[in-house]
């Protein structure tokens, strides 16, 4: 596994809430995630996993508590919002590749217009990056034309084009067919591999045994258990982390 | 057909003024139609209060109201323009609101995820709906928003009623009631020359349609 550096965490989540109307989505959340770390989080669905995924570029804004990403406390709105969401990458369930623009204006779209790279440089290496993620050869068509698998790992490249400090992955898989699942896990295992930060929600229990530092369960819109996933896979220790695995690994 | 045969180079005139009056109000109305529906959708709830008090003032007002409060209040208030400029204002500020909510509409007609993600790679708010939700909600603004131009070039008839004279609709008018022609005929000849606006209009707006529609 990589090498960790010491120092304060990189995201830090302290006593985090949010409501949705009545409801209390996330309750008082405590997490810190340091440099190159790869945290899973899981939990059965409506436990605000989603949610806490989407509060760390406040996609969501949260009602109280803080949060923090190197050090530097969320901005509310505007410009210094914008810059931060710069180096905070994000993938979705839902691909959301900009529809009216190609894979190769895709991934360069943020390189051009935030970072203020040339056009020439933002294609360079945006090649470079849909290579890295095995789409080199689709560059020029839309999305539409791309399968889910192939439209994720452009999402990925976009992603990763801002050079970000950490990726958040909101079930990058979930709404993929079978077989795709894979070629974007494997994607995601690299990227591990090579040191990136990473927050991943997500229902594949393979890629939190192969490549999490970290398994976080929640439930409720609280963490009931946080440990390696060695440990949460073999040994839980509260009932309800019990009972969801029971649910899942049977079959 | 005397009246208009007679009086082609009136006629001819008139449909150029009106053709004037249409041009700068559709700049004009597209242009504030853009800004206003900006300010609803902003993350910036003044703005938002704004853009609704607009839409619900000029959307809520008839037509002949705005141009009397433009054409003859805003003397009152010193300010000193010829009749064309205020008419010409009333009927944008009238559009706008139309337009506005065409725009709006196109807008919310976009998946939210597209301006999620538009703001996850770091765009503020202005780029994310120029470079993502905008080009994407041109698609489905096209039909409505013709509709608003048609209707406003319409409205330009209006416009001519309330003293900016020498457009179709105030020809037909000095034709029939200063000069004794025949009502039917001189506003048939009227008709026509705004279909000869609105005909080609439509045409061209069917053309837009199809090419946006290609390009994604």
């Amino acid at each position: 596994m990589t090498s960790r550096t010491a120092g304060e965490p990189l995201v830090r989540l302290s006593g985090v809430d949010k409501w949705f109307g009545q409801l209390h989505v996330l309750q008082d959340i405590d997490l810190s995630i340091d440099r190159g770390e790869v945290v899973v989080v899981i939990g059965p669905s409506g436990s605000g996993k989603s949610t806490l995924c989407r509060t760390i570029n406040r996609l969501e804004p949260i009602d109280s508590g803080e949060i923090t990403i190197d050090g530097q406390r969320l901005p509310e709105e505007g410009k210094e919002l914008a810059r931060l969401r710069a180096d905070v990458g994000m993938v979705f369930q839902s691909f959301n590749l900009f529809a009216h623009k190609t894979v190769l204006e895709n991934v360069t779209l943020g390189p051009v217009k935030v970072r203020k790279l040339s056009k020439g440089d933002a294609e360079r290496r945006a090649r470079e990056l849909l290579d890295r993620v095995g789409v080199g050869s689709q560059a020029d068509k839309y999305p539409a034309q791309l399968s889910g698998g192939q439209q994720q790992r452009v999402a990925i490249a976009r992603a990763l084009a801002m050079d970000p400090k950490v990726m958040l992955f909101d079930e990058p898989t979930s709404a993929l067919d079978p077989e795709m699942i894979n070629e974007v896990l494997d994607v995601m295992t690299s990227l591990a591999r090579d040191g990136m930060t990473m927050v991943v929600v997500t229902h594949e229990m393979g890629f939190a045994r192969r490549a999490a530092n970290r398994v976080v369960f929640m439930d409720g819109g609280r963490i009931v258990e946080s440990a390696d996933p060695e440990t949460f896979f073999t040994r839980p220790t509260s009932d309800r982390a019990k009972d969801f695995l029971s649910k899942i690994l049977t079959h | 057909m005397d009246a208009v045969t007679d009086n082609l180079a009136l006629f001819v005139e008139g449909y150029l003024t009106s053709l004037r009056i249409i041009l700068v109000a559709l700049v004009g109305s597209l242009a504030l139609g853009l800004v206003i529906a900006m300010c609803r959708v902003s993350p910036v709830p003044p703005l938002q209060k704004f853009g609704t008090f607009w839409v619900t003032t000029f959307r809520n007002t008839p037509l002949s109201v705005v141009l009397f409060a433009c054409a003859f209040g805003l003397p009152e208030l010193g300010i000193n323009r010829t009749f064309f400029f205020f008419g010409v204002l009333g009927l944008v500020l009238y559009t706008s609101a139309f337009v506005c909510e065409a725009i709006r509409a196109g807008i919310n007609s976009v998946p939210a995820g597209q301006a999620e993600a538009a703001r996850s790679i770091g765009l503020n708010f202005t780029q994310g709906l120029r470079f993502v939700v905008l080009p994407q909600a041109l698609r489905t603004v096209v039909p409505p928003l013709g509709s608003v131009v048609i209707a406003m070039m319409k409205n330009s008839a209006v416009v001519g009623a309330f003293g900016v004279g020498g457009d179709l609709w105030s020809t037909g008018a000095t034709l029939t009631s200063a000069r004794g022609y025949e009502t039917l005929p001189v506003f048939v000849g009227v008709a026509i020359g705004y279909l000869c606006i609105t005909l080609p209009a439509g045409a061209l707006l069917q053309v837009i349609e199809r090419r946006v529609a290609i390009a994604r």
